[in-house]
């Protein structure tokens, strides 16, 4: 096992050990937060699939959040169907209609696919209003919070935040093994060149609206649990600014990297209430100039930053060792990336 | 002796004392201390909806105003405000960072039907006084089930009982044709409508009809209620869609009474692009002063604003009713912890907003008062007609109330 491996495999387990630990030390307000966290952290995980590994844009994932936020709604509240249930239902579905949606997007590439989706975000808060009989209408549907079952004495939110990260950590292990695996490998490929990974034998329209499935399931079940955290969906709740701010998070966090999913997250969770809290006058202004310093100083992502300063102390501690040159190696260098 | 039995009579009494503090000590109350006053607010500061956004800084700058002025009975108003971009997952995180972590004694004026629908049943779990919201649902006054929550302005079931008031008074013959959006808000305004009916309503109701906003005409449901014979012409669209209403009906020479709806009485998105001479007669109902309005021009509470908005928030538009609405509202709210006195327990708040009587604000018509009780959780419930003249609304007749005869 290589040192970064080792390395990133503490580094998750403490990670997930400090996840768990969260609710004891906690108050609901705070907890509320960091389900919120992990919820974007599976839907940049689902983008991040799609752009980050695949290379392919979309500015559209907020309408397959909404959709699996419905559809989890739906169930729950016309049916009486168990929030459990309606987690997997909404990251099927959202697959199916991710998968469908990426066999005609396949005739396009880069920004023409970035406006294609662009269109979803812009037209779901809209028909979401249009099926008023099913989703309320631009009322929307109210739902009840989850209690902690099996007379479990915590709270609500410490249940919900439980539940939540739990299954962050299983799509982040799917995640993970999924990027490693051969399909992971025939993501890469394609995203890097094309025409070489179709040489070698990639189907690269299966894997690509493959990818596109996948990428709508993950975000369909974030859209899931933040109904049932939020206890409320309405079609305000899905606007085209969230799609944005997915992709605000990836690139933030870092494209292609798992980390940078979690990293994003808490970006894009946290740092606009701090852009507030500084100025209340031009909050958003604030916020831009967090973006562009972040990008200036980080231009592949903080995840991307933080593993080039592992890597630098990692090679110039074996060159120290080897009393050789500190400057790290060009193959070292790539890997950064 | 005597000394003993005194020492033993000052124990008494510090036991007394220190037991009587630790009772008023239990009731220790949250978001108040001997020189603050927490109230928590949202408001789409960023997004959407971010021009109501003014509406938040009025209230920020009339609070300054009154802790210049030395605060409400000797404590400052701490308004603490976040931007909720008008988003319901926004709202909740940012009203419980409010309730949990700020500990505001109450909220106020949070805005937006949406976002306030996503905190409901929250704010009344935790018993939060809700007051005021800026929103035109009906759903706010329901006292029985949220006893939290308090409406403010007058929703759109009211408006449609005001019509329904007038035309059973004054049409006794009346033929009601009914145009209105097929969601919530037209919705509304029907029920309204039929319940201030009464009776009459199933008699009276001749057509109704319906469009979507997605719809690019409404012509053929205008030819639709003329066709039924009816004589009087309600009318629910937003502006986009009563501008057509207007034109198609005087094009093809239908003269019913036209009620049209509030919500699109502007006479620069609605009146002027149908037409002025098409528009003439039109009746709608009001309950503020329209701040551009020339007859408003020397009203005192007006002018009052005018000072205050030069003084406090020069940056905010005269020409904005937004702002007048604001005022308004932070008048109220000052008012009710006025009237709390040194007892400032959520309950005491909640108890004295339930008992607003006949209270004037700046921005209401002459006549119209704010009135609450624990079982009416509607503060503004009065509205008056006024039936445009080709240049203005001219306002006629006596206030109506829809609900206290």
């Amino acid at each position: 096992m290589s040192l970064t491996r080792r390395a990133s495999l503490v580094l998750a387990i403490a990670v997930i050990a400090l996840g768990f630990s969260l609710p004891f030390y906690m108050s609901g307000f705070r907890l509320f937060q960091y389900t919120q966290v992990c919820i974007y952290a599976i839907a940049l995980m689902g983008l991040n699939l799609l752009t980050g590994y695949n290379g392919q844009f979309s500015l559209g994932h907020g309408a397959f959040y909404a959709v699996g936020a419905y559809i989890s709604a739906i169930m729950m509240d016309r049916w009486n169907i168990n929030y459990a249930w309606t987690i997997p239902v909404a990251g099927l579905l959202c697959l199916i209609v991710g998968f469908v949606f990426g066999r005609p997007a396949l005739r396009l590439e880069g920004l023409y696919l970035a406006l294609a989706t662009f269109s979803l975000a812009l037209a779901v808060p809209q028909i979401l209003k249009y099926f008023e009989h099913w989703t309320g209408g631009s009322q929307g549907i109210v739902l009840t919070k989850p209690k902690a079952p099996w007379g479990l004495k915590i709270t609500e939110d410490q249940w919900l935040y439980l539940v939540t990260f739990a299954i962050t950590v299983v799509m982040f292990i799917l995640a993970a093994n999924l990027v490693r695996s051969r399909v992971g490998r025939a993501m890469v490929a394609i995203r890097d060149n094309h025409i070489a990974a179709e040489t070698m034998g990639v189907d690269s329209a299966l894997y690509k609206s493959l990818t596109f499935g996948v990428s709508a399931g993950y975000t369909g079940v974030a859209g899931a649990l933040s109904a049932i955290a939020v206890a409320y969906v309405a079609p305000d709740s899905f606007n085209v600014f969230l799609s944005v701010t997915f992709l605000i998070g990836i690139v933030i966090g870092g494209l292609g990297s798992i980390w940078g999913n979690v990293l994003g997250a808490l970006f894009i969770q946290f740092v606009p209430n701090w852009a507030q809290d500084i100025s209340k006058a031009a909050p958003w202004a604030i916020f831009g100039v967090f973006l562009i310093s972040f990008m200036y100083a980080m231009p592949y992502g903080i995840a991307g930053a933080l593993k080039k300063l592992w890597i630098s102390r990692v090679v110039s501690r074996v060159f120290q060792k080897q009393g050789g040159e500190r400057a790290p190696s060009k193959q070292a260098q790539s890997q950064i990336r | 002796m005597s000394g003993r039995k005194l020492t033993a009579l000052a124990l008494a009494g510090a036991l007394l004392g220190a037991g009587l503090a630790s009772v008023a000590g239990a009731q220790t109350v949250v978001g108040v201390t001997a020189t603050e006053i927490k109230i928590g607010n949202t408001n789409p500061y960023s997004g959407p909806a971010s021009a109501y956004g003014t509406i938040g800084k009025t209230i920020a700058a009339y609070f300054k105003k009154v802790n210049d002025e030395g605060g409400v009975n000797g404590r400052k108003i701490n308004f603490i405000t976040y931007d909720d971009a008008y988003t319901p997952p926004k709202a909740v995180e940012m009203v419980r960072k409010l309730v949990e972590q700020d500990q505001v004694a109450a909220l106020f004026q949070t805005l937006g039907t949406p976002t306030n629908t996503a905190i409901h049943k929250y704010v009344n779990q935790a018993k939060v006084p809700h007051l005021f919201v800026a929103t035109g649902a009906t759903k706010w006054d329901d006292p029985k089930n949220f006893p939290w929550t308090m409406g403010f302005q007058p929703n759109y079931q009211t408006e449609g009982r005001v019509y329904a008031a007038y035309i059973l008074k004054n049409i006794p013959d009346a033929k009601v044709g009914i145009l209105f959006q097929n969601d919530d808000y037209g919705k509304d305004y029907v029920k309204g409508m039929e319940d201030g009916l009464g009776a009459a309503a199933s008699k009276m109701i001749v057509l109704k009809q319906s469009y979507e906003t997605t719809d690019p005409t409404i012509d053929s449901q205008i030819i639709n209620l003329k066709n039924s014979g009816a004589n009087v012409f309600f009318n629910v669209t937003i502006p986009k869609f009563a501008v057509q209403a207007i034109k198609k009906a005087h094009d093809i020479g239908w003269k019913p009474t036209h009620f049209l709806n509030n919500v699109s009485s502007s006479f620069a998105t609605v009146l002027k692009p149908a037409g002025l001479d098409a528009s003439k007669d039109l009746i709608t109902a009001l309950y503020t002063k329209i701040t551009t309005d020339p007859q408003w021009k020397n009203d005192k509470g007006l002018q009052d604003w005018i000072v205050f908005m030069k003084k406090y928030y020069p940056d905010g538009s005269l020409e904005d009713d937004s702002n007048f609405f604001g005022y308004s509202a932070a008048i109220l709210m000052t008012q009710v912890l006025k009237q709390c006195g040194n007892d400032l327990s959520r309950e005491n708040i909640m108890r004295q907003a339930q008992n607003l009587k006949d209270f004037d604000l700046p921005f209401l018509l002459p006549g119209i008062k704010v009135n609450t009780s624990p079982t009416d959780h509607a503060p503004i419930q009065q509205e008056r007609l006024a039936k445009f003249n080709g240049e203005h609304w001219v306002l006629f007749g006596e206030l109506f109330d829809a609900f206290h005869k």
